[in-house]
C-alpha cells in the first residue's frame, strides 16, 4: 500500500473498481458539483477531477478536490502538462497533499487550441511522462525535479492515461509499459466505444504482463443523445466511435436508455476481459445517470475495504 | 533559413503615416530567398506605398534598395550615410535586421515590415515549413532526424500523446504527428527499442526562457586593441 487511498485498497484487494468524473464549473460556485459528488457516493470508489479539461477555464481540480475531501469523499485530481510548469505542479501536489487528497492521475491534456484561451502561451515544460517520474521521485525518492531534497515526504497514489484508440496502435502497448516504468500504479483508459479494438490491446497488454504490474480500469461514457456521439466522433481528439454504435444509437426510439444500455454492455464486457481492474465512468453533463450505471452493470454494493 | 512573411499593407502605410523620407530596406539573404524581404519585395512595397501616399496627398518620398545583410555591421557601414538621409526605414529583413540597425546607428529610425514566423525551409514553391526552434539543445540524434520540440504542439520529449490518430496530430488532419513520424522512422532504422527510454525533462535554460541568448567564441573573437 502506497497512500492508502480507498482506489488503491479495492484495486489492490482485487475487487471490480469503480471511479466517476466531475467536471469542475466555469464558476466558483461548486454547490452543483458537490451535488453530484454527494449523489454517486455510495457507487463510486473515487472521483476524477479534470483539470481545465479541453483547456477550457474552470474552477482548479485541487480547489475542488480539497472540497470533496471536506465531504468525506475521494478525489483523484488530474494533472495537465499545458498549463503549468515544474515548479507549479510540484508545488500544487504539495498543496493538494496538505488539503488531503491521495490519488493523483497524470495527462497532457488537451491543446489549448481547443479552448477558450486560445491565444495563450502553452507551457509544455514537461510531459506526462516526466511528470509521472516526477512525482515518482518526489514521492519515493524525496526529490525534487531539480535534484534538491524534499522536506518531510508525501504520500499519493499515482495514475496516468492510455489511449488504446490512438496510433500507431501497436505502440500504444509500448507507451503503456513505459508508464509503468515511469511509476504509474493505476492506468485509466480513453472512452472505450470500440471494444474490439480494446480487446486487443488487452491481448497486447497480457502477452507482457503488463495487467500484473499496473491495475488497468476501462474509460466508459455513455452517450446522451446522436449529437453527443457524433460530436466525441468529430470534435474530440483521442476518441473514436465506430459507425455501427452511431447507427444503433440512431435507430433506437429511446435514445437515452440505447446510451446507457451501451455503457453497461461495455462494462459487462470489460469485466469479462482478463486483465481489466475497473472501470472509470466519465459521465460527463450527465453525472446524474452513475449509480443508475453501476447498479444496472451489477457493481453494486460496493465492496467496503 | 529565417522565414517572414510581409505585415498586412494597412499596418505598414499606418506605421509610416507620419514620416515624409521613407526608405525600403531590403535584406538579401534569408527573406529574399523566401519572397518576403528581397529587393524585388522592397520595390513592391515602396511603390504600394508611395501609390497610397499620392491618393492621401501625403507629401514625401518612398525609395527602396536592399544590402545584403542588415544582420552585420559590415553591410550596414557601406550604406550608413544614405540611411541617416531618410526619416523612417521600414526594414523587410526578419526581427534581426531593425535591431542590428539601431544598435549599430542609434540615429535611425527603423520600423519592422515582416513578421519574422520561423526557421525552415521551403517544402515546395510558396510553402515553407518548420523545422528547429533553435532550443539550444538539439535532440535530433534521438528522434531520427525530426524534430519534436519544433514539430510536436506539445514538444514532448516521450510521445506520441493519445492525441495522435492516423498519423496526423490533434490540432488537425493537415498537422502531421511528429511522433508519428519518429516512431516510423526508428522503425525503419531498426531503433523502435529506443523509444523505450524515458527522457529526461528537457533543460530549457539553453533555450529563450534562460533569457537572451549570446554565444562566445573566444578562439575566433578579434582582438582590435579597444
Amino acid at each position: 500500500m502506497i497512500a492508502g487511498s480507498k482506489l488503491e485498497r479495492v484495486l489492490n484487494s482485487g475487487h471490480f473498481a469503480v471511479t466517476g468524473e466531475l467536471g469542475p464549473p466555469k464558476g466558483a460556485d461548486l454547490e452543483q458539483l458537490k451535488h453530484h459528488a454527494y449523489a454517486m457516493r455510495n457507487h463510486v470508489e473515487a472521483y476524477n477531477i479534470t483539470d481545465n479539461q479541453t483547456a477550457i477555464v474552470r474552477t482548479s481540480s485541487i480547489a475542488c478536490g480539497a472540497v470533496l475531501v471536506q465531504m468525506g469523499l475521494e478525489p483523484t485530481i488530474q494533472i495537465v502538462v499545458r498549463d503549468r510548469n515544474r515548479i507549479a505542479i510540484q508545488s500544487d501536489v504539495l498543496g493538494a497533499v496538505a488539503l488531503g487528497i491521495k490519488n493523483i492521475l497524470c495527462l497532457s491534456g488537451d491543446h489549448q487550441k481547443f479552448g477558450n484561451e486560445p491565444q495563450c502561451k502553452g507551457v509544455y515544460d514537461i510531459d506526462s511522462m516526466q511528470l509521472i517520474k516526477m512525482l515518482k521521485d518526489l514521492r519515493d525518492e524525496g526529490v525534487f525535479c531539480g535534484g534538491e531534497k524534499l522536506e518531510g515526504e508525501v504520500k499519493y497514489y499515482l495514475g496516468a492515461v492510455e489511449n488504446p484508440f490512438a496510433d500507431p496502435f501497436e505502440y500504444r502497448v509500448d507507451r503503456l509499459e513505459k508508464k509503468i516504468n515511469a511509476g504509474a500504479s493505476f492506468i485509466q483508459t480513453q472512452c472505450i466505444f470500440d471494444i474490439e479494438r480494446f480487446k486487443k490491446w488487452m491481448e497486447l497488454v497480457r502477452e507482457r504482463g503488463l495487467h500484473k504490474k499496473v491495475k488497468i480500469m476501462g474509460g466508459v461514457t455513455p452517450i446522451k443523445s446522436l449529437g453527443a456521439a457524433k460530436y466525441m466522433k468529430n470534435c474530440v481528439s483521442g476518441i473514436t466511435i465506430p459507425d455501427e454504435l452511431i447507427d444503433r444509437l440512431q435507430g433506437a426510439a429511446n435514445k437515452k436508455e440505447e446510451g446507457l444500455k451501451i455503457a453497461i454492455e461495455t462494462i459487462q464486457q470489460l469485466k469479462e476481459i482478463e486483465g481489466v481492474a475497473g472501470v472509470h465512468i466519465m459521465a460527463i453533463a450527465w453525472e446524474e445517470v452513475v449509480p443508475e450505471i453501476v447498479e444496472r452493470a451489477g457493481l453494486y454494493p460496493r465492496p467496503q475495504v | 533559413m529565417i522565414i517572414a512573411e510581409r505585415k498586412p499593407l494597412e499596418k505598414i502605410l499606418d506605421m509610416v503615416a507620419p514620416f515624409k523620407r521613407i526608405c525600403v530596406l531590403g535584406c538579401g539573404t534569408c527573406v529574399t530567398v523566401c519572397m518576403a524581404g528581397g529587393q524585388k519585395e522592397a520595390e513592391e512595397l515602396a511603390a504600394l506605398i508611395s501609390i497610397h501616399r499620392k491618393k492621401e496627398n501625403q507629401e514625401g518620398t518612398v525609395e527602396a534598395f536592399t544590402i545584403e545583410r542588415q544582420c552585420e555591421y559590415e553591410y550596414i557601414d557601406q550604406v550608413v550615410e544614405r540611411l541617416k538621409g531618410y526619416d523612417v526605414i521600414v526594414s523587410l529583413a526578419c526581427g534581426v535586421g531593425p535591431q542590428t540597425l539601431v544598435e549599430h546607428v542609434p540615429e535611425l529610425r527603423v520600423l519592422p515590415g515582416v513578421n519574422t514566423t520561423s526557421m525552415g525551409y521551403p517544402k515546395e514553391q510558396g510553402v515553407w515549413v518548420e523545422r528547429c526552434l533553435g532550443c539550444g539543445d538539439c535532440v535530433l540524434h534521438l528522434t531520427g532526424g525530426i524534430c519534436p520540440i519544433t514539430r510536436c504542439a506539445k514538444s514532448i520529449l516521450n510521445g506520441p500523446c493519445g492525441g495522435s490518430a492516423e498519423g496526423k496530430c490533434e490540432l488537425g488532419k493537415d498537422v502531421d504527428c511528429a511522433w508519428h513520424l519518429i516512431h516510423d522512422r526508428l522503425a525503419s532504422l531498426g531503433r523502435l527499442g529506443d523509444l523505450a527510454v524515458i527522457q529526461p525533462p528537457k533543460d530549457w535554460s539553453t533555450s529563450h526562457h534562460g533569457g537572451v541568448r549570446t554565444t562566445v567564441r573566444e578562439d575566433v573573437k578579434v582582438d582590435r586593441g579597444e
